[in-house]
């Protein structure tokens, strides 16, 4: 067995092996290009040679005796007959080359120079800065000389040809620089000058960039398949060794048998380019080598760069079992903790569950079941570990012989707890603890009022499933990631889950002002909750008794919640009536009676969610969680009971209105022509700070957007308060009364970073205004609303803003999405501890109390300090202040 | 370094409030969130307030910031080279 003792690193040095490293650290020279005999063992000093390490099965490795499995590969040698150049030094050697002697190899420098550059080298070094900058420099400046300053020899221009040729001007004609000419040029420049060039010659000898030795990769990290034929396939890796190989020993062939210079050049041209494909197998001006099929191979650099790569591919990233992802889509009927799994998928994916005296009835049931009637078993572990694949024709016989102490794998069935994840995660709740519930069709199924913490929506977006596979795991997740457990987010201390959309319509309906329903309305009404009594009715109409829709909202909130807020209809009167308001915008909740105010998004909504907030924090998560349910199933039989439609005649405004409206756009016109009169006669004063143009544009955008503005109250006021889109927009459903102003009044000033639009022509936008025209029309502002329609150039100026709008949003969220990734990379390990303050993993204080207070907001009211206020309001049932 | 007719820098607003710790001090702190010096923050000697206050190296500063959340939070910082 392979032994491996612990160690702490001290320090990384990067450097280049050198060859008689590589020697030392080779197990064989590798001298034959053949892997396997015929019998099908590894031939020795082959490319597959055991002392390599092993891969088949029952042999074992003859450097460390170790199994398949165990052995860890070692590395062997190849000797190149002729020296070549390593493909990822290219670049250094050129600029080696260019900067030294051809005759005595020294730097081209002065030694006044090389010691002032030395001197900021180890200045650099020490601050532990990089040294880059000045290498370049001295590069730079040793290109320089004509002449060597150290032994009087002529220097020659070094041309570069695709990767790694070096070519020499000798007057009219090219003398070709060979690996072996290179490298006896940087054999001798001296130490004083390596350091002068950045290197270490401890470390990094320059010549060390010119093979003569490849390395040899362990067989381990090369392993060869075998195809169900019974053929043997091998690596990349392993093909373009074998290359190597053969060209290397054509290559001794052909000069010990005294071959022409020419071919011994083509030899060595071919050498060079293997094992720089080797290496990488993407440099530019090489063609790749490719397999027979005609698939460019995989070669050491393809390994480890990109996104499939070692780095991002491999370490960053991993794949797991017990996963799955799929569509998803929405189902109101489902708890916000609960998860919809397609019955595909339960029955693929497993939970292991030992078989114990109290169990194995039950355990017999899911293994008679089989594999293909659902709450069954796919997989019987013995207490031997072997594993037993339940089918059709074994299960009664297995559910016969299973014993205490085996293992079976479970199919995944209704109440099991799975994680539930979107990415990107960029926040705790983009994985959260669902319970599953076991459904037919092809998609996950969740509750929409959970999209907000994941951020999903249904336009086609994909989850991820992962089932806990340890009891631990599962009650971790029931304690720590359930959905209960993240409906506040310590983000800002309040819901991140709660109703949306019609969540929110449907609640507005039902409170507002007093609608009142019939007990067959109610029943229905609170069918959906959890609710089993009725309240006494508020009153009787024509010996019918009558319930009110605050009280329908009353029967799903805690008795004994005590609240009193200002709604977000609320209007900011000078003095506030209370319970009397006139907008019913003041919500007072007493002994969990919802006495008056209306319940909209400050109430349910998700981020806002007051009464929420309040429950969570009084009755606890679970209390919270079927408040929620409670809420979103009483919302949608709301808004079915009223009815909720919107259609293109609910951006009508009656004949009165449009002529208000055009009315009021020609005032606004008449007064942006007014403004630019004063300004052409010189008149206008500007505003502190401001030119005079800067102050006749923020003039006239004011003008006109107040002109747009009051479009929207004429429209709002004229489609009423029954109007879907206002009921949206009040509750905070969804839209803003902006978007209604637009639909049905005036869409407005068009923008381009924040100026009104310019661009175009000389002095004019288009071509269908006059040179110079500052008016409203000439400058984007559109008079028109969506509704009546945008004229031609309308439309145009309609475009311009509306892509500016798009260029941002997809900037925006891609330069915001890395500048938060690196934040959170900076700050991820940062721990609270027990007593408060804040360490780093090498246990360095960053804060000595938890953001300064100690107060984690999750616990805390909107992260506010206004725990007393609230305290005195639940007692009180009065707002304070 | 402190002439006469300049102002002190800790009278300026945006300069918290910097505070040399005895000896005593400066163990009771180490003691009471039980670290050692070396997991303190740090702050250079040549920092101006710490000149100001005339801290020298390994000393403990305390420093008193406002704060957003807690009006006012305490801070130690240990004066390095």
């Amino acid at each position: 067995m392979f032994k491996t003792v612990p160690k702490r690193i001290k320090e990384i040095r990067f450097g280049l092996i050198s060859p008689k490293e590589y020697r030392k650290m080779s197990v064989t020279r590798v001298i034959t290009a053949d892997t396997y005999d015929d019998d099908g063992f590894p031939i020795e000093m082959g490319l597959m040679d055991p002392r390599m390490g092993v891969i088949d099965p029952g042999l074992r490795c003859k450097t460390c005796a170790g199994r398949a499995g165990e052995c860890p590969g070692h590395f062997g040698h190849v000797e190149l007959i002729a020296p070549v150049i390593h493909v990822g030094f290219a670049k250094l050697i050129r600029k080696i080359l260019r900067g030294t002697c051809r005759e005595c190899s020294a730097l081209l420098l002065d030694s006044n120079h090389k010691k002032k550059y030395l001197e900021q080298i180890r200045t650099m070094r020490k601050m532990g800065q990089p040294i880059e900058d000045i290498t370049n420099e001295v590069f730079k400046e040793a290109r320089k000389p004509k002449i060597c300053m150290y032994c009087g020899a002529k220097q020659l221009d070094v041309k570069v040809e695709k990767p790694s040729t070096y070519v020499e001007k000798m007057g009219d004609h090219d003398h070709k620089l060979m690996p072996s000419d290179i490298r006896v040029r940087l054999e001798k420049i001296s130490n004083e000058d390596i350091e002068v060039i950045g290197m270490d010659p401890n470390n990094a000898r320059p010549e060390w960039v010119i093979l003569t030795v490849l390395p040899v990769p362990p067989v381990t990290m090369r392993p060869s398949i075998t195809l169900e034929s019974g053929q043997r396939s091998e690596d990349d890796l392993t093909h373009k060794l074998v290359d190597i190989i053969r060209i290397n020993q054509r290559f001794q062939e052909n000069r010990e048998a005294g071959a022409p210079q020419l071919i011994i050049e083509d030899l060595w041209e071919l050498l060079q380019y293997h094992v720089t494909t080797f290496m990488d197998n993407a440099v530019s001006g090489v063609p790749p080598a490719r397999h027979r099929s005609g698939r460019p191979l995989k070669t050491l650099s393809q390994r480890l760069k990109g996104k499939e790569g070692r780095f991002r591919g491999s370490l960053s990233g991993k794949r797991v079992n017990f996963s799955a992802r799929t569509v998803i889509s929405p189902d109101p009927n489902l708890s916000v903790s609960e998860v919809g799994v397609p019955l595909s998928i339960a029955m693929e994916m497993t939970i292991p569950v030992n078989v114990t005296t109290r169990n194995i009835e039950e355990v017999r049931e899911y293994i008679r079941r089989g594999p293909d009637n659902h709450p069954g078993a796919n997989y019987i572990e013995r207490s031997d570990r072997r594993r037993i694949k339940i089918t059709d024709i074994n299960r009664e016989e297995m559910a016969e012989t299973i014993e205490l102490g085996w293992k079976i794998d479970r199919q995944l069935k209704n109440g099991d707890i799975v994680l539930f994840n979107r990415q990107p995660s960029l926040h705790r709740m983009s994985i959260m603890a669902h319970n599953v519930k076991v459904l037919p069709h092809k998609t996950f199924r969740l509750n929409p009022a959970v999209c907000p913490p994941y951020n999903a929506d249904f336009d086609g977006d994909e989850m991820n499933m992962h089932v806990l596979q340890t009891e631990e795991a599962r009650a971790e997740a029931m304690m720590l990631i359930h959905v209960q457990e993240n409906i506040l987010s310590p983000r800002f201390g309040g819901p991140i889950i709660g109703g949306i959309h019609d969540h929110i319509s449907g609640m507005y309906l039902l409170t507002r002002g007093d609608s009142r329903l019939s007990k067959s309305e109610i029943l229905d009404m609170l069918s959906k909750t959890k609710i089993e009594e009725l309240s006494e009715p508020a009153g009787e109409v024509d010996g019918k008794p009558y319930w009110t829709g605050k009280q329908a909202v009353s029967h799903i909130l805690p008795s004994g919640l005590n609240m009193a807020y200002r709604a977000g209809i609320c209007e900011n009167c000078d003095t506030c009536k209370k319970e009397n308001c006139d907008l019913d915008a003041y919500v007072l909740v007493k002994d969990g009676q919802l006495l008056s105010g209306t319940i909209e998004e400050k109430a349910v909504g998700a981020f806002k969610g007051l009464i929420v907030d309040k429950i969570i924090k009084d009755y606890g998560s679970a209390r919270g969680l079927q408040f929620i349910n409670d809420a979103t199933m009483l919302g949608i039989k709301g808004v079915m009971h009223y009815g909720f439609s919107f259609g293109i005649s609910d951006e009508d405004i009656p004949n009165e209105a449009s002529i208000q409206i055009t009315e009021l756009l020609g005032e606004a016109e008449d007064k942006v022509m007014n403004l630019i009169l004063v300004y052409n006669e010189g008149n206008l004063e500007p505003l502190p700070g401001r030119t005079v143009d800067e102050t006749l544009e923020l003039k006239i955008m004011q003008e006109l957007g107040k002109a747009r503005d009051t479009t929207g109250n004429i429209a709002g006021k004229y489609l009423g308060l029954e109007n879907a889109a206002v009921v949206m927009a009040k509750s905070g459903a969804r839209g803003s009364m902006l978007n209604l102003t637009q639909m049905a009044g005036c869409v407005g000033q068009q923008a381009v970073r924040g100026e009104r639009i310019r661009r175009g022509y000389a002095g004019r936008t288009l071509s269908n205004f006059h040179t110079g025209d500052l008016g409203a029309a000439a400058h984007g502002f559109v008079k028109n609303s969506y509704k009546s329609g945008l004229s031609p150039t309308e439309y145009f100026f309609h475009a311009i803003g509306g892509r500016e709008g798009l260029v941002d949003t997809a900037v925006r969220t891609s330069q915001s999405g890395y500048l938060q990734r690196r934040l959170v990379n900076a700050l991820q390990d940062l721990e609270v501890q027990y007593d408060g303050t804040v360490k780093d993993t090498r246990g360095m204080v960053v804060q000595f109390k938890y953001g300064e207070d100690g107060i984690d907001p999750m616990k805390s009211e909107f992260s506010k300090p206004q725990a007393i206020q609230w305290i005195i309001e639940s007692v009180t049932s009065k707002e304070v202040k | 370094m402190k002439g006469s007719n300049k102002f002190s820098l800790l009278d300026h607003n945006l300069v918290p409030h910097h505070q040399l710790l005895s000896e005593n001090e400066a163990s009771q702190v180490l003691k009471k969130y039980n670290i050692n010096k070396e997991q303190l923050p740090k702050i250079k000697v040549k920092e101006p307030v710490i000149q100001e206050i005339g801290g020298q190296v390994s000393d403990i500063v305390k420093v008193i910031r406002t704060s957003q959340t807690a009006r006012e939070a305490e801070f130690y910082r240990l004066v390095i080279e």
